[in-house]
């Protein structure tokens, strides 16, 4: 096990051409919580990383900072070269650039999963209805939830709307995808047909950020595992190297138990 | 002989008064109340703060200084030469514009944050979130409290009166004026708010049946 290829080229140098998110010293507290402790984290174009770690280490939250639905305390967070601006109209244009998958799906309820996919397309990218609805239906195939098209999110299983919620991200054409825990609400049965999709994307070259326990994922998939422990990134590696040989303590004791149960 | 028969054109166009009064000041405070809702949800701190401020002035001022500011201390320093009925209006729709927010953002907060988090996720701005996301879901838990400001709105509209506007209540004072009986006089009068409040009950109750076939 020689060759820790992921470390971090020389900290300062250059940001090379393909990196596509950039996370320089990024701190953020929760009143006196520390949540993120100096990250620094690097995502190439077409690099799918998978962030893991014991619940409350701030893996949501850093996910969650990433299109700045968390504003950070100090440090700074760049997409594609560009540096997230404040809130307002710059910055929503930056974030349909950022696709994200909830936990909790968050599908718009009253909207029906057709509308679901093809909302962003018109509102935000001032797409046309019928290209929009063409494409929302594309995708909605390509996701295996083509027939529920016209059903409200209510109607549908956890496994078909967290598909839809892809769907709805991907509708957007994004840089980058964030998936914050895209399984743990769903039933074991379910779990396998969203982890096919995601699988699929990241043949296909997209660029994700996966918080995920699912090892089976993790090891198919991901290029890089990201521990995350107390707001801290303890330790990075290849899965294989991860979950085979896990450098630090923590991801050690956090391994065993996930491991044996 | 019969107060309304006797005094019916009257009468007419103090019914005609109310209902426009009460008509024009609800789309006063439906239009604002939903912007100063917006407002007090928004991420701009400013406009918390005027948000918060509006409602709590208007909210905490009882109605009749409020149109007393609006009658004589607007058209003094602001607007000279506005008819009664616009600074009526005004007052009232400026009043109830503040419960109206506060119905609308106690409804904004029963819809789930995931759904902004969603919208603001796929790029929408925050006013595309609440009006194309936040508010239509907000709408069937505000339809019941808006029904109850209305009605508390017609009733309201009757200090206008006291102003000059020719509404129900101005119809009262004139018969009364005129040594009608009061007891039939109230009675009418009654009767007509009893047939605007009604209606507007009515046609909320026909929203709330719509909305829960829509979904
Ligand atoms: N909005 C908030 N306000 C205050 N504290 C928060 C907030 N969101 C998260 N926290 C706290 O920050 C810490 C990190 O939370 P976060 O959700 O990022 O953890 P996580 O790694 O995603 O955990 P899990 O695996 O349980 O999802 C937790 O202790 C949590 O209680
Ligand atoms: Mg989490």
């Amino acid at each position: 096990m020689s060759g820790v290829s992921v470390t971090k080229d020389a900290e300062g140098a250059a940001p090379a051409a393909n990196d596509l998110v950039v996370l320089s010293n990024v701190n953020k507290h929760f009143g006196a919580l520390h949540v993120l402790q100096d990250i620094d984290l690097t995502i190439a174009r077409g690099e799918v990383v998978v962030v893991i770690g014991p619940s409350g280490s701030g893996k949501s939250t850093l996910c969650r900072t990433i299109n700045r639905l968390e504003t950070v305390d100090s440090g700074a967070i760049s997409i594609d070269g560009k540096p997230l601006p404040q809130e307002g109209k710059e910055l929503a244009r930056l974030r349909a650039d950022v696709g994200m998958v909830f936990q909790s799906f968050n599908l718009f309820a009253h909207k029906t999963v057709l509308e679901n996919v093809m909302l962003g397309q018109v509102k935000v990218r001032k797409a046309d209805k019928k290209a929009a609805e063409e494409k929302a239906r594309t995708l909605l195939d390509r996701v295996g939830v083509g027939v529920q098209a016209d059903k409200y999110p209510a109607q549908l299983s956890g496994g078909q709307q967290q598909r839809v919620a892809i769907a709805r991200a991907l509708a957007m054409d994004p840089k980058v995808m964030l998936f914050d825990e895209p399984t743990s609400a769903l039933d074991p049965e379910m779990i396998n047909e969203v982890l096919e999709v995601m699988q699929q994307l990241a043949r296909d070259g997209m660029t994700m950020i996966v918080v995920t326990h699912e090892m089976g994922f993790a090891r198919s998939a991901a290029n890089r595992v990201v521990f995350m422990a107390d707001g801290k990134i303890v330790e990075e590696a290849t899965p294989d190297q991860f979950f085979s040989n896990p450098r630090s303590d923590r991801a050690k004791d956090f391994l065993s138990k996930i491991l044996h149960h | 002989m019969n107060v309304l028969l006797d005094n019916f054109p009257e009468f007419r166009d103090g019914f005609i008064g109310t209902v426009s009064i009460t008509a024009v000041s609800s789309v006063i405070a439906l239009f604002l109340g939903v912007i100063i809702a917006g407002f007090r949800v928004s991420p701009v701190p400013p406009l918390r703060y005027f948000g918060t401020a509006w409602v709590t002035l208007m909210r905490n001022t009882p109605l009749t200084l409020l149109f007393l500011i609006f009658f004589f201390v607007v058209p003094e320093i602001l607007f000279p030469g506005m008819s009664p009925f616009v600074l009526g209006s005004l007052a009232l729709g400026f009043y109830t514009s503040s419960f109206v927010c506060e119905a609308v953002r106690s409804g904004i907060n029963t819809v789930p944050l995931g759904q902004a988090e969603a919208a603001r996720s796929i790029g929408m701005t925050f006013a595309q979130t609440l009006q194309i996301v936040v508010l239509p879901q907000a709408t069937r838990t505000v339809i019941p409290p808006l029904s109850s400001i209305f009605i508390a709105l017609t009733k309201n509209s009757a200090i206008a009166g006291a102003f000059s506007v020719a509404e129900l209540f101005g119809w009262q004072k004139l018969m009364s004026d005129k040594g009608y009986d009061i007891v039939p006089v109230f009675i009418w009068v009654a009767i007509g708010y009893l047939v605007v409040t009604f209606t507007i009950s009515g046609l909320f109750r026909l929203l709330e049946r719509r909305m829960e076939v829509a979904r």
